[in-house]
């Protein structure tokens, strides 16, 4: 594999001189900016201040926006995303880095009881405008408490919503969508794509509505939708499908909630036939949701079932061979695509 | 600036021992109501009241200002009146009715009020304490010297986010204060039973100020709460607060049977010697501040204003349920 992957322009004004950022940097840009826009932003997490985070990814920040702002917390994720949640109530708009998103076992109160909640009880009285990023994904071999995919837990309550960009461009354009927004939202980082991913981003301020997703590929005889990591899996599976003369779309939901059902649906109808893809686990998951979104929405068309692909069903393991054995691949792609197209 | 003033009792001021009087008494009217209404079977859900605990709620909220913050808990009603919410909005509802605080969305147990800075009833015990600190949290960075206070039951010691709150609030200077109101009973269990160790040894190890008080006292309580808000408000940091005090009544009103887990003899005993409302009438009668008179046309004009209040709640409509999907969103 090369050390990046590129990905295609996003929908940005013509004419418009495009830099290739990688998906940290363009989170660290979306951050900066939100940070510069609205001193109410702030950013509070385990080592975010001078050390950037393990990750790198806000590596600058508290020297432009200082330690009130960019704000080193205990090794307390409840204590401070509770502390986040009271403080977007009352004034602030903080922003919450849950270092491993394996972390929101330990937020789950704060995030479903709280923050989730809050304004419905209320009777829409108080606000909690806050973003909780989290990472996700596997495959750096750091076994079953630090690298799950766990998008499909906040995305079941309501009051919450939930972002899992694919590209620089969608990360930059969603994360300060979710900054500017009213309510709390989980929003998911893929922790390989950091460094590996890289980009088109426009210098301008831009948002990506919360909620539209995206095609990433045009195709007519199939279609893959794909989230987050698995949108480059799943473009790779469509290159190598293209050679045998199947022709696949590639759909990026970029929100699980709110979810744009009505370009999933469409597409499907256009293509009759559909595989989800997703690095959360298999049972009880995303893959199921939209699955079962299409098959209400596009029965008529489908040539056969909607099938699904996600993260097998064991904790995450460590050793290198059987932790790849537990992520999707190209190859899983292409086999069932190329099976489903009877090819 | 104290608490918003209620205009049904005339001549009875702000921050005086005879409005602490009129709050008390309100809650408990307002709580004695609720009971009927339960019992009656007019009340949807679960009623926790709060009788006995009065000076706890009042002693603290008068310390505060309109600005200042509550987090509140499933035995709310209190605190929620202290702070400064109108009856006839707390019964509608509770009453699940759409005049109600919350619409009729949150119930007895999430009475939420941003108008007099109640953050809301929290359900889950402890739930409360980590959006006080971040309410405090958002007054410091802001500059509004507002302080937060977070009432828990002595049951939420024994919730670990409430020891995250306070290292952040201590590490971080933040003006909040937690007020443990030990009613001695973690719903159905002594606490000595579920508590290790010294309560006030446990802001201790955080540097936290303490302060042990009788809750039946609504005076001392006042007093320490002042102290304590007084500190917080000049940027000295969080406190805490014991309070010892007493439920009058079952964990909720349908807890009849409590003698499986508290003797009847002890309930008579704080209820005869220890009634909080009966104490600050007896001392405002003794230091010639009211005469029972002035008492009796307090309770009197109380009474009425939570007899119309619940009227009220009774004569408002319930939501329309086409609106159930509404406010899940801002």
């Amino acid at each position: 594999m090369p050390d990046t992957v590129a990905t295609g322009p996003g929908p940005a004004p013509s004419g418009t001189a495009l830099r290739e950022l990688t998906f940290g940097e363009a989170i660290r840009e979306a951050l900066a900016e939100e940070m510069r826009r609205d001193p109410r932003v702030v950013l509070l997490g385990e080592d975010v201040a001078e050390a950037g985070t393990p990750f790198k990814v806000v590596k600058g920040l508290v020297e432009e926006f200082g330690k009130d702002r960019v704000v080193d917390t205990p090794i307390s994720e409840a204590g401070f995303t509770g502390l986040a949640v009271g403080a977007a109530m009352t004034g602030l708009r903080p922003i919450v880095d849950i270092m491993f998103g394996d972390f929101l076992a330990l937020i789950m109160d704060q995030v479903v009881n709280q923050a989730a909640k809050i304004h419905y009880m209320s009777g829409g009285k108080w606000k909690v405008p806050m973003v909780i990023r989290a990472t996700m994904g596997a495959t750096r071999r750091s076994a079953a408490q630090h690298s799950q995919s766990l998008h499909a837990w906040p995305s079941h309550v309501p009051g919450l919503k939930v972002a899992i960009p694919s590209t620089p461009y969608d990360a930059k354009g969603l994360l300060k969508a979710a900054i500017r927004d009213d309510n709390p939202i989980v929003f998911f980082e893929d922790k390989i794509s950091y460094a590996k991913v890289k980009g088109p981003v426009p210098d301008e301020d831009y948002v990506i509505p919360l909620g539209v997703a995206d095609i990433k590929r045009e195709g007519r005889d199939i279609t893959l939708v794909a989230t987050s990591s698995m949108v480059q899996v799943a473009l790779g599976a469509a290159a190598m499908l293209e050679e045998i003369g199947i022709n696949a779309e590639v759909v990026d939901p970029r929100t699980t909630w709110p979810l744009d059902e009505k370009t999933l649906i469409e597409s499907v109808r256009k293509t009759s036939r559909c595989i989800v893809v997703d690095e959360g686990y298999y049972r009880y998951g995303i893959t199921g949701e939209i699955a079962s979104v299409i098959a209400e929405g596009a029965f008529y068309d489908l040539d056969g079932p909607v099938r699904r692909i996600g993260a097998r069903h064991v904790p995450v393991p460590f050793s290198p061979p059987l932790e790849d054995a537990t992520v999707p691949t190209e190859r899983d792609l292409f086999t069932m695509a190329r099976q489903m197209c009877n090819k | 600036m104290a608490t918003a003033p209620n205009p049904a009792t005339t001549g009875v001021e702000a921050g005086t021992p005879l409005r602490m009087y009129r709050q008390m008494i309100a809650i408990r009217l307002f709580e004695e109501r609720v009971n009927d209404l339960y019992t009656r079977a007019l009340m949807p859900g679960l009623a926790h009241l709060y009788i006995g605990e009065e000076a706890v709620a009042v002693g603290i909220c008068e310390a505060l200002r309109a600005d200042d913050y509550i987090t509140s808990t499933h035995r709310g009603h209190g605190h929620c009146l202290a702070k400064g919410a109108a009856p006839h909005l707390m019964f509608a509802e509770l009453l699940g009715k759409e005049a109600g605080y919350c619409k009729g969305k949150g119930g007895s147990m999430h009475i939420a009020d941003p108008a007099t800075g109640n953050l809301g009833a929290n359900a889950i015990v402890g739930g409360g304490a980590a959006l006080a600190t971040g309410a405090a949290y958002a007054s410091k960075v802001l500059g509004q010297g507002r302080v937060a206070v977070c009432f828990f039951g002595e049951g939420a010691l024994g919730q670990g986010v409430l020891y995250e709150s306070m290292n952040l609030a201590q590490l971080w200077k933040l003006p909040v204060i937690y007020a443990c109101e030990n009613n001695l009973y973690n719903e159905y269990t002594h606490y000595s039973e579920t508590t290790a160790g010294d309560p006030v040894a446990r802001p201790a190890a955080f540097g936290l100020p303490a302060e042990t008080v009788d809750g039946q006292d609504v005076r001392a309580v006042h007093a320490a709460a002042s102290r304590m808000v007084e500190r917080a408000r000049r940027g000295d940091g969080p406190g805490f607060l014991l309070l010892n005090t007493y439920r009058f009544r079952g964990h909720h009103v349908g807890d009849i049977a409590r003698e499986y887990y508290r003797p009847k003899h002890e309930e008579q005993h704080w209820m005869a010697e220890r009634d909080p409302v009966a104490l600050h009438a007896a001392w405002l009668v003794s230091e010639g501040l009211a005469d029972q008179a002035m008492l009796d046309r307090i309770e009197k004009e109380v009474a009425a204003e939570m007899d119309a209040a619940v009227e009220f709640a009774q004569n408002a409509p319930y939501p329309d349920p086409q609106r159930v999907d509404e406010d899940v969103y801002a």
